[in-house]
């Protein structure tokens, strides 16, 4: 069989994996992607281990490695975004900005509205 | 204690005074009246010691090498010849009397003992001028003064006046000691020795390489510390200090030490004609413009200034004509009775509570308030207006004499034209002298009105004074048969020609001024004018600062007064109003010098603030602005980020591919 | 011996000369990519987690067709049947909206689409370029069996294998720590609720 066959479905799949990462809102959409990615790492693996023949079988190993790594990944990974949503009430990355730079970051403005507020009182 | 070890002392007494004097200053007031005195008064007596010792013979010489200083060596050097121990006795007796009348004069000022310590260290100084042998030790006690005078002139510092005219004094006295500096060094680099016999007997043997240049760069320096046209203009506006700090520095001695270093330093002065004629001009300059501003002051000191200007003047002109025995006895006699007028107008001031003619001129019995101030006074102004028999006929002659024989052509190496200039300037001056010291009399104590107030006597301390100094004030005449011995040899006594011709017109000064002030003292009553300040418990010397402080508010100028009853305003004329602000020599200062400085300085500023500070606020605001786009990257958004970092290792990894596969 | 294949190999093959083995692969192939596509660009959160099924199982058929055959049946167990559920219940855990939501893609789509197509065109670029010319040899003992792989793991990897069994052990205890709903938590909720407010 063709080697380009398998490296190339690997390539897009990886680049569709990248798409979904940087494209997708929601955190578990994102987390999809990232799967995507790591199988596409897993064909090229078992695809040139296959095309090697190697004595230690080093792709096929890393392959179920990677699978094993994966699963725990997304078991942390999921246990975050469900934190992060219990939270902040949302999962979406675009929304969870608080390392922005900004003129005037959160704690100021509301250290001047408690001001505006102790004067109002006072 | 030989003579050259007692010589050595003279400065150092006082200089260990002042430092006492400092010292003791907080922690014991009791001794810095002693402080003060004390080492002064001895001083004095060491240095009548020491002229007696050398007698007139010859010069005495010693020196002393502490340590190589380079090509040219400078030495702790003595040089005690007539001039120097004749002018030394009168230093030290000037100065103990300015110590006493000071200790009355200033009894409560806070700053006494800092002004007494100066005082004292004034006084080594001038002393250490005198003796030095040694051009730059006498350049040390040079600067001494000019720093003392600085720190004395500003004492009343609370006012205005006093601020600016010690500046003032300060750096138009520097103006000229930079050319001086130099022209010493040229000097020294002729004659390779800073010692002053041997720069003589360079000069003499006419070795010097360039005698016009150098003669006019310490002429410069000559003119600033003897106020001499054009760089006079300080000691008018210096009258703003203590009347004691006048009379010692500003009439008596440090003003003096100008016409004291071209005395010891003529040869260098007569290898070039052309700095005679120089210094023949600014004498008669100085002479008879000083006189005519003299006749239009109106505070009392300023008058006085203007005199000892003109006085200088004579000094300078008796040089100019080569005969530095004229000069060094106008000087000796002139800095007793000027020192005495200054006393005397302090005890006035006092007396009177204020500074301005004007105001005596409407105040009746004064002399009769101040009966030692005024007898002695009277004298002074007759040897100042140079009546015989005082002091000031003698020395006056003295230098008339010379310059008549200067400008027969009897004088060795001096143009007839130089001799001739001298003698009209100083016959002019004669006429001039008489008039205003007329006039400050009669305005002072021949006053009509109300009658001055009665504050008691005055302190004995400060009237006891005047009487020691009227004692050469009259008699010192005398020494002109004496004093050729002490001096160069030659003839000191009156001749027959200059004699009549001075004392005509001494005397048709004094009658015109008496004409004129006799058509002028009726208005007195009709245009009332005048400020008086009267503190008859405080010290005298808080009298005279508030005086000055004042005089511009109640008359209108720090000089003259809008007084139509003064004689003076009546004899000059349209001229009066000129001659009141120094014929605005200052007002050309301030459009040659002042003007440009302040621009050049704005010029600066505006380079500074506009094109410099430019630069370093770009380098500050150009990191700033790229650390603002920077910091609008940071959208704080996951994905912008990893977009980016993806596309980095897109591009990174196509160029590896690129630089690997050698395309 | 790979040159070996190599040389062997290109001899026999040609690009218009496909083997049923190689139009098997390309159909799956195609179907897996299609899955992949519509995984990431679906506006329904649970279909793009089903969808995601259908392609991580095309990928176990290509693991098959590349003759691992326990490589394929661990993605069909771990992936199908545990990340594809545990993604499904965090889809649901975090009360992700049942059919079409508009907002399913954020503002950085059309970057991610220039990042993901550079990306895309480079590594085939490279990828094509490298192995135009390169034959897998399929023929003779399958590579992937159970029995290899179990020989492969427990002979040479076992240590490896040892620690990975650790990683995973520390994942499902912290997995369980972050999902607790703490004390911290319950005491900071009425707080943040009333910031949020």
């Amino acid at each position: 069989m063709h080697l380009i066959y398998p490296a190339i479905l690997a390539a897009l799949l990886f680049c569709t994996g990248l798409y979904g990462v940087l494209a997708r809102r929601n955190a578990i959409l994102v987390l999809m992607s990232v799967e995507l990615m790591l199988n596409a790492v897993n064909l090229n693996l078992v695809a040139f281990d296959v095309w090697l023949r190697d004595e230690l079988h080093a792709g096929q190993a890393l392959t179920l490695f990677t699978i094993a790594i994966a699963a725990a990944e997304i078991g942390i990974g999921l246990a975050i975004v469900l934190l992060v949503h219990r939270n902040r009430g949302t999962a979406d990355l675009d929304r969870l900005r608080d390392l922005r730079e900004d003129e005037t970051t959160d704690g100021t403005t509301g250290a001047t509205d408690r001001e505006q507020k102790a004067e109002a009182a006072s | 204690m030989t003579t050259t070890t007692t010589a050595a002392l003279v400065p150092l007494l006082p200089f260990l005074g002042a430092v006492g004097g400092i010292l003791a200053g907080r922690r014991a007031p009791g001794l810095v009246r002693p402080l003060a005195l004390l080492p002064t008064a001895v001083a004095a007596v060491l240095a009548v010691v020491v002229a007696w010792q050398q007698g007139g013979g010859r010069a005495l010489d010693a020196s002393t090498r502490l340590t190589p200083t380079g090509s040219v060596p400078v030495d702790l050097a003595l040089h005690l010849d007539g001039f120097a121990v004749l002018v030394a006795v009168l230093v030290g007796v000037v100065a103990t009397c300015v110590q006493l009348y000071s200790t009355a004069y200033l009894r409560d000022d806070p700053r006494y003992p800092s002004y007494a310590a100066l005082v004292s260290l004034f006084t080594s100084a001038m002393l250490l001028v005198v003796y030095s042998g040694d051009l730059m030790v006498l350049l040390v006690g040079w600067e001494v003064m000019g720093i003392c005078s600085y720190f004395l002139v500003g004492h009343y510092w609370e006012t205005e006046a006093a601020r600016a005219a010690s500046l003032k004094a300060f750096l138009v006295t520097k103006l000229g000691d930079v050319p001086f500096l130099i022209g010493v060094f040229a000097l020294a680099d002729d004659a390779g020795t800073f010692r002053i016999d041997g720069i003589v007997r360079t000069a003499a043997s006419g070795d010097l390489s360039h005698p016009t240049l150098t003669a006019l760069l310490l002429l410069a320096g000559v003119a600033g510390k003897s106020a001499q046209f054009p760089l006079h203009t300080w000691l008018p506006d210096a009258m703003a200090g203590p009347t004691p700090v006048s009379a010692l520095i500003h009439a008596a001695t440090m003003v003096a030490a100008g016409v004291y270093l071209v005395a010891r330093l003529l040869p260098v002065f007569a290898a070039s004609t052309a700095a005679l004629a120089v210094l023949a001009a600014m004498a008669a300059v100085t002479m008879v413009g000083s006189a005519v501003a003299a006749l239009a002051q109106d505070d009392i000191k300023r008058v006085l200034a203007y005199s000892t200007v003109g006085q200088l003047g004579y000094m300078t002109g008796a040089l100019a004509v080569g005969d530095r025995g004229a000069a060094v006895f106008h000087l000796v006699s002139h800095g007793a009775f000027k020192a005495l007028l200054f006393l005397g107008a302090g005890v006035v001031i006092h007396a009177a509570g204020t500074n301005s003619l004007a105001a005596t001129a409407r105040m009746g019995g004064l002399a009769k308030r101040v009966p030692d101030a005024f007898w002695t006074m009277t004298v002074a102004l007759l040897a100042l207006a140079a009546i015989p028999p005082f002091s000031g006929f003698f020395s006056k002659e003295a230098v008339l004499g010379a310059a008549e024989h200067a400008a027969q052509g009897e004088a060795d190496g001096i143009p007839g034209a130089v001799g001739w200039t001298v003698l009209v300037a100083g016959l002019l001056t004669a006429l001039l002298t008489a008039a205003y010291a007329t006039r400050l009399w009669l305005l002072a104590f021949r006053g009509s009105g109300q009658e001055a107030a009665d504050h008691g006597r005055q302190p004995a301390a400060m009237t006891s004074v005047l009487w020691v100094l009227f004692v050469p004030t009259v008699a010192l005449g005398l020494a002109a048969w004496k004093l050729p011995d002490w001096f160069d040899g030659g003839s000191l006594t009156p001749t027959l020609t200059t004699s009549l011709l001075s004392t005509g017109c001494a005397l048709a000064g004094v009658l015109v001024v008496t004409a004129a002030w006799r058509r002028t003292a009726a208005l007195t009553a009709r245009t009332p004018l005048g400020a008086v300040a009267a503190d008859p418990e405080e010290a005298p010397a808080v009298s005279e600062e508030e005086a000055i402080a004042t005089h511009e508010a109640a008359y209108g100028s720090v000089s003259g007064a809008q007084d139509p009853a003064d004689p003076g305003r009546l004899l000059l004329g349209p001229l009066h109003r000129h001659a009141a602000a120094g014929f605005h020599l200052d007002a050309v200062v301030h459009a040659v010098a002042v003007r440009p400085a302040r621009g050049a300085a704005r010029l600066a500023r505006f380079l500074d603030r506009e094109v410099v500070e430019t630069y370093v606020r770009g380098a500050a605001s150009a990191p700033g602005l790229l650390g603002a786009a920077v910091r609008r990257a940071q959208t704080g958004n996951t994905q912008t980020y990893l977009s980016v970092l993806f596309a980095g290792s897109v591009v990174l990894a196509v160029a590896a591919v690129l630089v690997a596969s050698g395309a | 011996m790979s040159t070996h294949g190599v040389a062997l190999a290109s001899g026999a093959h040609g690009f218009l000369s496909p083997t049923g083995v190689e139009v098997a692969f390309l159909l799956v192939g195609l179907v897996t990519l299609g899955a992949a596509v519509l995984t990431v660009t679906t506006r329904q959160l649970v279909h793009a987690a089903l969808w995601l099924v259908v392609a991580l199982g095309g990928l176990a058929v290509e693991y098959l067709l590349l003759t691992a055959e326990f490589v394929a049946w661990v993605q069909v167990l771990i992936y199908v049947g545990s990340v594809v559920v545990l993604l499904l219940f965090g889809l649901m855990l975090t009360k992700a909206p049942i059919g079409r939501s508009p907002d399913a893609d954020s503002g950085n789509r059309p970057v991610a689409i220039a990042v993901a197509g550079a990306a895309a065109v480079a590594l085939v670029w490279v990828v094509v370029d490298a192995f135009r010319r390169t034959w897998i040899d399929l023929r003779g003992p399958v590579q992937g069996s159970t029995e290899v792989s179990g020989e492969m793991l427990f002979r040479y990897w076992v240590l490896p294998f040892e620690a990975l069994s650790v990683l995973l052990l520390a994942a499902l205890v912290g997995a369980i720590v972050l999902s607790r709903r703490g004390k911290e938590n319950e005491a900071e909720e009425p707080r943040r609720k009333e910031e949020a407010r």
